[in-house]
């Protein structure tokens, strides 16, 4: 026990006296979360349009007036002939374009009806549908302002947006950062320190040591374990404190689960390290195999309801997926484990299996 | 020249010893970009909703069966209280929930105005957005069958319409995946160019080869091209066997020309290789070098334009990201690849990329020290 605790302290020592790395580790989530909390946005704002007015009349005016008060837009250009369209989306900057027919006020007002065409910039497929629709949102707003007196009946829906009033992206951020950084941590460092002594050839040392094969691995990890929770503390607190991201359910259960997944993430490191001999070649399959989809295939950013069924069976292999949801449930729904058991036994399976097979892989002799 | 063509001879040799290696540089790039480009998707492909309807009138069900009717919308369940719908939501089983109050049918006859109450799942803000929009504009459609089917035409006649036609240039069917392979490739190229190149010197360091070669009669800038030269090849391969798989299996279409295409990149590849070696002559372990690189590039790559529009960004984080080369490639492969942009459409961006590529290629020359 006295060897170990020796061993452990060598550990701490390796680590506190790179500064460097542990200035990235620390300061990594706060840079990151500030990113993801005022830069990151899936709302619109600004996005520049231009108008191709046929008929330069006081409603055509007022709509192009309604359209920039929005918020959502900002006039780039008047445009005066059709073929102007193409030459201002290939410059790049225009993504939306708003056509009105000529005589537009004045149909409108002897035949009610007028005609406004919407073209979008649709090679970013995303923004362009969200721009259409929210000018069509706009347009139809101003119509029933216009008709207020004459329509009859009228349904008004009401909506109200649960666990996350105000729409904010950070929400689904926070839990998923979480993931992202503990799998970073705990998979990519401790699969590059073990991989390290063994490249640099002090792993025949230690294993010549009376220390036993457990022990070292154990104390390799240890010191890891310890930065991740530090750092799935730091992110809690500071989503709370700067951008309101709240705890609703028990904060000793969040704990429970990042504990849980931080052991999941370390034992796949060990997994790792067991079946690669460089640095180089540990650090590209953790970083290929495992954080690309842990930010891609999790939920983290897109749904994962929205991809291809193939796909969804595969995020159901990824255990960040598992994490995510479970996280969310309990800081954003406040559930308690009555509704996560069902993750909680998936994240404990995989970490006993990965733990299983660095077991049966791990070699204590050199090649 | 020929010490720089032995550098290069030397560090071919290493990658391509290296057997496990090799399929990393290759062949995941692939899949990921298979699987990868299929996930990224914001498209809506349905929406689990429960209708909690206290009215059970005419009206109400007929709101309900116009739901019903969308393809988006899969009617899960239909409680008879708030709080068993609520619950599922709670569970994560339905996204949004439709309250249909009592009397619904009777205020829009007797009252001329009614209220329906949707209640979204607004944890994932950007889907909640849209499925409230959706289902906005379902009861407005219902709200106008209603009116036509009540009302003589006389009283309908003075309803002013605004007709919209929408259109959807260069990619009418509004398919995500042609947006994203461009961006896609971009990211797969300049993770193995900057991971490799990042962790290079720095490994030379560690193992302490370093020296012998700091001990021979190379010269600086010799070396740096000689380690710049190997990956650039391998990222422009990798680039034009990405495009070969997005041709193949995506059908992106590629309008412009590919020779601006390889020019942009050959420019980008020694922005990001430069960045790489910056990296590696600042840090004295592969740990730190790999954390220092992935760093900077989670934030390059998150504030790219990749995922979310840059457009809609504070201005302080668009003036940093005039920093962000991944930012300006990406734009240009969109621009070239997608609308068919010139050569004189993208050469701001060009000449950017060219500046940016000769300060960071000087300064990791600068930086580096031929002596231990």
């Amino acid at each position: 026990m006295k060897r170990f605790r020796g061993f452990v302290v060598k550990e701490f020592l390796h680590i506190f006296r790179d500064y460097r790395t542990l200035l990235i580790l620390f300061g990594m989530p706060v840079i990151q979360l500030i990113l993801f909390g005022f830069v990151i946005t899936n709302e619109i704002k600004d996005a520049r349009f231009a108008v191709l007015d046929l008929s330069k009349d006081e409603t055509t005016r007022q709509i192009t007036e309604k359209l920039t008060s929005s918020g959502y837009f900002r006039l780039d250009r008047n445009l005066n002939t059709y073929n102007e369209i193409e030459e201002a989306f290939r410059e790049g900057e225009i993504q939306l374009v708003v056509v009105y027919e000529p005589d537009f006020a004045r149909r409108l007002e002897r035949d009610h009806v007028a005609n406004v065409q919407l073209i979008g910039d649709a090679s970013d497929p995303n923004t362009a549908n969200i721009l259409v629709n929210y000018a069509s949102g706009i347009l139809t707003n101003y119509l029933l302002s216009m008709n207020a007196e004459v329509i009859p009946m009228k349904i008004v829906p009401e909506t109200r947006m649960m666990y996350n009033q105000e729409l904010k992206g950070v929400f689904m951020f926070v839990p998923g950062l979480m993931a992202m950084l503990l799998m970073l941590i705990s998979a990519l460092m401790t699969s590059l320190s073990i991989t390290r002594e063994k490249e640099l050839g002090t792993m025949e040392l230690l294993l010549a040591s009376p220390l036993r094969p457990m022990q070292i691995v154990v104390g390799k990890v240890f010191p890891y374990v310890f930065l991740a929770f530090i750092n799935a503390c730091i992110i809690i607190l500071l989503g709370w404190a700067v951008f309101g991201v709240p705890v609703r359910g028990s904060v000793g259960l969040l704990l429970f689960e990042s504990f849980l997944f931080i052991s999941m993430a370390l034992s796949l490191g060990i997994l790792i390290s067991c079946v690669t001999n460089s640095q180089q070649l540990a650090m590209m399959i953790s970083l290929v195999a495992l954080m690309l989809p842990t930010i891609l295939l999790s939920g983290f950013i897109f749904p994962v309801e929205n991809m291809p069924m193939v796909l969804q069976w595969l995020c159901h292999i990824m255990p960040p997926m598992y994490f995510i949801t479970a996280i969310k449930s309990i800081m954003l729904k406040g559930n308690g484990l009555f509704f996560i058991w069902k993750e909680t036994l998936i994240l404990i399976g995989f970490t006993l299996f990965f733990i299983l097979m660095s077991v049966k892989k791990f070699k204590i002799r050199l090649s | 020249m020929r010490t720089i063509f032995y550098i290069i001879q030397k560090e071919f040799i290493q990658v391509f010893r290296n057997k496990r290696m090799l399929p990393i540089i290759f062949v995941l790039p692939i899949i990921q970009l298979l699987i990868l480009v299929n996930a990224a998707t914001f498209e809506m492909k349905q929406i689990n909703m429960a209708v909690v309807d206290l009215d059970l009138s005419g009206s109400s069900r007929q709101l309900t069966s116009k739901f019903q009717g969308s393809p988006f919308y899969r009617i899960i369940s239909a409680p008879f209280s708030y709080d068993v719908a609520m619950e599922l939501m709670q569970r994560g089983d339905v996204d949004v929930i439709m309250q249909i109050p009592y009397g619904f049918e009777k205020d829009l006859i007797k009252e001329k105005r009614t209220q329906v109450q949707l209640i979204v799942n607004a944890i994932n803000g950007a889907s909640a957005g849209l499925i409230n929009a959706y289902s906005t504009n379902i009861i407005l459609d219902f709200n106008r069958e209603v009116l036509i089917e009540w009302l003589n035409p006389a009283e309908m006649g003075g309803i002013r319409r605004i007709v919209t036609e929408t259109s959807y240039w260069y990619n009418p069917r509004l398919n995500y995946t042609t947006y994203m392979v461009p961006g896609i490739l971009v990211l797969l190229v300049t993770i193995i160019a900057l991971l490799l190149s990042g962790m290079n010197i720095v490994r030379e360091k560690e193992i302490g080869t370093i020296e012998q070669i700091n001990v021979t009669p190379i010269r600086k800038i010799e070396f740096i091209a000689g380690k710049l030269i190997p990956f650039w090849i391998i990222a422009l391969f990798e680039l034009a066997f990405g495009l070969v798989i997005g041709k193949l299996f995506f059908n992106i279409p590629i309008e412009g020309s590919l020779w601006v295409i390889f020019l942009s990149a050959g420019v980008y590849l020694f922005v990001i290789l430069g960045f790489g070696l910056l990296i590696s002559t600042m840090t004295n372990t592969q740990q730190q070098s790999m954390l220092v690189s992935f760093f900077f590039m989670v934030v390059f790559i998150l504030m790219s334009g990749l995922f979310t529009a840059i457009e809609s960004m504070p201005v302080w984080a668009q003036r940093v990201d005039l920093l962000n080369p991944i930012a300006y490639f990406i734009k240009i492969m969109r621009m070239v690849m997608l609308k068919g942009s010139s050569f004189a459409d993208i050469s701001n961006l060009f000449y950017a990329l060219v500046l940016y590529a000769v300060s960071i290629i000087s300064l990791a020359i600068w930086r580096y020290r031929k002596v231990a």
